[in-house]
């Protein structure tokens, strides 16, 4: 929005600086922003081998614990390994865990929800109540109990966070296939005698997928987020699995001395889930107006 | 009122079933069995079937979770593998340091969060708001540990150790300052017992495990408040408000903000179920002999009795602060009293 008056008599807007920060807003700057960023984690993680100066796993204990510089541009852990090299083959892990937590989490819960939606009736309620299990734990405590049980690494902790999570997708599907339910067309193909699977997956699914985008967008950051926390703790991903958390958590005894072991696979996380989460708002603001952020 | 708690409590007492199938499936049917962690490495099959009868493992297994409901009705969570305790007798000496913990964080989030999220709203667009939708953006993405130990590195290692490290008290505070532990929370019991210097070293001990629980938190709580604060500004007793000529401050404070208390009450209880998982990872960080602490260590050790233990208290927990903010909801909001 302009300022009110300086248009409408046709005086010509100075080229002010809130003029250009209003215009970049209107161009939803923060997207391409946080879509940058993103890309060039996406970069890193396919060229990692031509990027990353070092070997990620080479022990080299001559050269342990040195600070950033032109070396070693982030430094090396107590181990003598190149952290910037580790930080560039991590963000492969990274996007790993994003892409697999948001697969498994909607192959789970997408059918589940499809059909509480489109039957609704007893069927809608029996899945619902017992998606509704999955929730009433305090969030990261049911993650951290299936992979305690399951045992440590990344793939169990990768399939805790998805059946701890399912049940948001199946919740958000179930409410647009309830939306789309008593439309036209979904009649049009019960009188023609379609099978309800295929209203299901050809008629009823395509027409209710965005908010499922929407929330996918918004939760692949909380993925890697929520991956770290439980490598952090010691039952995510286990070496030689090279991993932003698991990177903190083996700085945890030297790193008031030495800050570049932490602060920098931490750094990581947080430019990585902040870009994500950047585009997850641009998609959001583009896909359902209605949220537009105020 | 009473048939609503009724209702509610009868929903709680279903999701808590629930739960209960959960944690007795995690328990018993997943692949690393309890028998195996018993035996260790190629146990004879004869050793084998006589722990499976010791364990009860040979029954059906409906049978079997009538009998983990009857322990649990018993208050029998089960023996902690790794000290041989009764895993309830040790969550009730750890949980109080969870709860102390968790508790300071959720009233700094409202204390702080609530005023900025106002803030923001009401100077929307301005600076401030900018500022604050910078910081709560960024506070979403921020890693717990890394916050925790970006304070500690701050707080302990670059201020030359104004702020302890970890733990919950210093150890030679406890041995000069003794107190009696009433309600398990140092604060508290530092006080009554009138050990000044007792109260001083566990608060320190507090801040910086407290700002890190509260920080995520915070980011979100300030976001909700603006948005449900810029909702309630565009309604039409506001604009009747300034019509009248109502003061700005009265207008914002006692007209908006109040507005928005009760949708508030169910996101703070959110916000504590959110740090009660949080709170693993910050005990973890600070050496916090809570819950969080406890549960981390007994998964390193394949604890798992101690595990389960838990997460179901904590799950239990969980349930209960959001039966009871359901409550308040509805003694709080009139509206709601309407049959």
């Amino acid at each position: 929005m302009s300022a009110p008056g300086s248009q409408e008599f046709g005086v010509r807007p100075s080229l002010g600086l809130s003029r250009l920060l209003s215009w970049f807003a209107s161009q939803n700057v923060l997207l391409v922003v946080g879509a940058v960023i993103f890309l060039t984690i996406v970069a890193l993680a396919l060229l990692a081998p031509l990027i990353a100066p070092y070997d990620p796993n080479t022990i080299d204990f001559s050269q342990k614990l040195r600070a950033p510089g032109l070396e070693h541009l982030l430094g090396t852990d107590e181990l003598g390994r190149d952290i910037f090299s580790r930080i560039v083959y991590g963000a492969r892990t990274s996007l790993l865990i994003g892409v697999t937590v948001l697969a498994f989490s909607m192959a789970l819960g997408v059918p589940i929800g499809l059909v509480a939606g489109y039957f609704g009736g007893r069927v809608d309620t029996v899945l619902m109540r017992v998606s509704d299990v999955f929730l009433a734990f305090p969030p990261l405590l049911l993650p951290i109990a299936i992979t305690a049980m399951l045992g440590a690494g990344l793939f169990n902790a990768m399939m805790a966070l998805a059946i701890s999570w399912f049940p948001w997708y199946a919740r958000i599907i179930r409410g647009s296939v309830m939306g789309v339910r008593e439309e036209l067309y979904i009649a049009a193909a019960k009188t023609m005698g379609v099978s309800a699977p295929r209203i299901m997956l050809r008629h009823a699914l395509p027409n209710s997928w965005t908010p499922t985008i929407v929330q996918a967008s918004m939760d692949f950051g909380y993925a890697i987020l929520a991956a770290a926390s439980l490598s952090f703790i010691g039952i995510g991903a286990r070496p030689p699995t090279i991993e932003w958390g698991l990177m903190v958590a083996q700085s945890r005894t030297k790193f008031l001395d030495f800050w570049w072991t932490a602060a920098c696979p931490g750094l990581a996380i947080f430019l990585t889930v902040l870009a994500v989460n950047l585009v997850g708002d641009g998609i959001r603001d583009l896909l359902d107006p209605k949220s537009r952020a105020r | 009122m009473w048939v609503y708690a009724a209702k509610r409590v009868v929903m709680m007492v279903g999701i808590m079933f629930g739960v209960l199938v959960v944690t007795f499936a995690l328990s018993r049917v997943l692949p690393s069995s309890p028998v195996e962690i018993m035996l260790g490495h190629r146990p004879t099959p004869e050793q084998v079937e006589a722990a499976k009868q010791a364990l009860g493992l040979d029954r059906p297994l409906y049978i079997q979770f009538v009998s983990y409901l009857g322990d649990l009705l018993r208050g029998d969570l089960g023996v902690s593998l790794r000290t041989g305790r009764p895993v309830l007798s040790e969550l009730f000496l750890r949980m109080t340091a969870t709860f102390e913990l968790t508790t300071l964080a959720v009233v700094l989030v409202v204390l702080a969060g609530v005023p900025l999220g106002v803030l923001s709203a009401v100077k929307r667009n301005a600076p401030v708001d900018h500022a604050v939708r910078t910081i709560s953006m960024a506070g979403v993405a921020l890693p717990i540990f890394l916050v925790g130990m970006l304070l500690q590195m701050l707080f302990y290692g670059a201020m030359g150790q104004a702020l302890p490290l970890q733990g919950r008290i210093g150890s030679e505070i406890l041995l000069d300052y003794p107190f009696e532990r009433v309600s398990g929370l140092y604060l508290i019991d530092s006080l009554i017992a009138g050990q000044w210097e007792a109260f001083v070293s566990s608060a320190r001990h507090l801040a910086l495990p407290v700002l890190t629980l509260a920080a995520a938190s915070l980011a979100v709580i300030s976001r909700i408040t603006r948005n449900m604060m810029l909702e309630v500004l565009d309604k039409d007793y506001i604009r009747t408000a300034w019509a009248y000529g109502v003061a700005r401050r009265r207008i914002h404070y006692r007209y908006a903000l109040k507005a928005t208390l009760v949708p508030m009450l169910t996101v703070i209880g959110l916000t504590y179920g959110f740090m009660l998982g949080g709170s693993v990872v910050v005990e973890a960080v600070f050496d916090w002999p809570g819950l969080g602490g406890y549960v981390v260590g007994a998964i390193s050790r394949n604890d798992y009795p101690a595990v389960m233990g838990v997460t179901l208290f904590l799950a239990t927990m969980y349930l209960a602060i959001n039966l009871v903010i359901d409550l308040l909801y509805h003694a709080v909001d009139p509206r709601l009293r309407i049959p």
